[in-house]
């Protein structure tokens, strides 16, 4: 109980001081996950209505594996990018390893396959919904992509709100080619390990009160702008 | 020489000289569902010109058989044959109403304008098309509120004049007035009867007779996926040749 109490005054004061420390680990971590989902969306979306919408050999299998690289553990996606990233490893001439870029990195990887998984259902029942009127304007599947994308944006919100929850609440990758380094590579769930290994569980909640109420907060954004536009395009 | 469905100007009547991709004939068309045979052996020829009234009760296959001329769906056996397209793409001079139509999540403008824009018209010319259509159809107002929100009937007219923004040789409807008020249902004939007006072959499905009366030309009776009976609508309805087209238009007939 005590825990508790303690974790909300430590969330409050960080707060309410604006402590330095804690606002350059927030921007960091929005940056990173924001960042990693924006590029996630850009080839998720397209790749994800790619499937859904052409015939080609191998297509059953390629929607079970979008649908299983959901699962995708984080520290095991963490370990190949830094394999990859490392000195010895192929792109360790980028001298990317324990940067924001490498972050970012990883979490496309994880971020990806969430999106373009959603997105290929979305997409689906949408054409199956379209898919005469359609063609019968003469509309093939790569015309009938964009217009789908399009149609299904209120839907497809979801589907990026899910990768973001992903990238925001993953510690495994981004602690692993980051390093959570202090000042370059620190974000919040690296900061709550941290802080959890070193005995200070209040300070470790009060960080996890502070991700929740962003969580919350993006989220609600979403919603309300979603309910916006929705009104006035149904 | 002309070719495709290019405009010239926005003239919803320049299209007359065009060589023309009917008739349409049905060659032995067949149509079936794991083994079962939804479409008979199905021989027929629509000419240019007339209103083809296809009539039938519920579940007689008249919807399968606009997705077969239309080119939705692949004949199990048989050909669907458009005589006059002599290298003309047959797809680009049809349009299609459905029962049941699809807006697409933006305005009613947009709508038809995505259309035209799926078939190439320059973008300097899909404005004053787009413009003309709405006007003819009487959804001026309703320009640039989202399709969705339109009522149903005013959604069907849309969809109305999302197909004759195409300029279509000819015109498929299914069932276009299924659900609507008389007024609406009396609106959405005026409008097919000035697409028809302006040269458009119509072939049409109902089972509403008094529609059939009021349009056709010509009807094709379907009964169970089969064509049963065929003529002039004068003649079908005054001396049915047949007891299932004469049980039909007393309202006997069940499926
Ligand atoms: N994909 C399909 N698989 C199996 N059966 C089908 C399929 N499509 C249509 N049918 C069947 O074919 C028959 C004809 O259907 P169709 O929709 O053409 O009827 P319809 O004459 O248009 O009826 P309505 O007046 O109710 O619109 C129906 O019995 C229907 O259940
Ligand atoms: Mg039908």
């Amino acid at each position: 109980m005590t825990d508790f109490g303690a974790a909300f005054a430590a969330a409050f004061r960080l707060v309410v001081t604006l402590d330095a420390n804690l606002v350059e680990i927030v921007l960091l971590s929005l940056r990173v996950s924001l960042g990693a989902v924006a590029i996630a969306t850009l080839i998720g979306m397209p790749l994800g209505a790619i499937v859904a919408l052409f015939r080609f050999p191998g297509r059953t299998g390629a929607v079970v594996v979008l649908n299983a690289l959901m699962g995708l553990p984080p520290v095991v996606v963490g370990l190949i990018v830094y394999l990859l990233l490392s000195r010895a490893g192929p792109l360790g001439v980028l001298g990317l390893l324990f940067t924001p870029t490498a972050m970012v990195i990883a979490q496309v990887i994880l971020v990806t396959p969430i999106i373009a998984a959603l997105t290929r259902q979305v997409i689906d029942d949408l054409w199956g919904e379209y898919a005469e009127q359609l063609r019968s304007l003469g509309a093939g599947p790569a015309q009938a992509l964009p217009t789908l994308l399009w149609d299904g944006r209120f839907t497809l919100l979801i589907a990026v709100l899910a990768g973001f929850g992903r990238a925001s609440a993953e510690v495994g990758a981004v602690m692993i080619v980051g390093g959570n380094i202090d000042h370059v590579t620190r974000v919040m769930t690296t900061a709550i390990a941290l802080e959890v290994s070193k005995g200070d569980l209040a300070l470790a909640l009060g960080l996890g009160l502070i991700l929740i109420a962003l969580s919350l907060g993006i989220n609600g954004t979403a919603y309300v702008l979603k309910g916006a536009a929705q009104w006035r395009s149904v | 020489m002309e070719v495709g469905v290019n405009f010239v100007g926005t003239a919803p009547r320049a299209r007359s000289a065009k060589a023309s991709i009917l008739p349409l004939e049905l060659k032995g068309v067949s149509f079936s569902v794991a083994g079962e045979r939804l479409i008979g052996e199905i021989f027929c020829r629509l000419e240019s010109g007339t209103r083809t009234v296809i009539l039938g009760p519920n579940g007689a296959g008249k919807s399968l058989l606009l997705r077969l001329c239309h080119g939705l769906l692949q004949p199990s056996s048989g050909e669907v044959f458009w005589r006059g397209a002599d290298g003309l793409d047959p797809t680009r001079c049809q349009a299609m109403v459905f029962q049941r139509p699809v807006m697409l999540r933006r305005s009613a403008a947009a709508n038809v304008d995505y259309a035209l824009a799926l078939r190439k018209i320059p973008r300097s010319e899909r404005g004053d098309i787009v413009r003309e259509v709405l006007d003819q159809t009487g959804l001026a107002r309703f320009a640039g509120q989202a399709a969705r929100t339109l009522s149903f009937g005013e959604q069907q007219k849309l969809a109305l004049a999302r197909a004759w923004a195409l300029k279509p040789q000819v015109l498929f409807l299914d069932e276009p007035t299924a659900s609507l008020d008389p007024a609406a249902t009396r609106a959405v004939e005026q409008i097919v009867a000035a697409i028809h007006a302006a040269g458009t072959k119509i072939i049409m499905t109902t089972h509403d007779l008094g529609q059939a009366r009021r349009l056709a030309d010509e009807i094709l009776f379907l009964h169970k996926g089969r064509l049963i009976e065929r003529g002039p609508a004068e003649r079908f309805f005054t001396a049915p040749e047949t007891a299932a087209a004469r049980a039909f238009i007393s309202g006997e007939l069940l499926w």
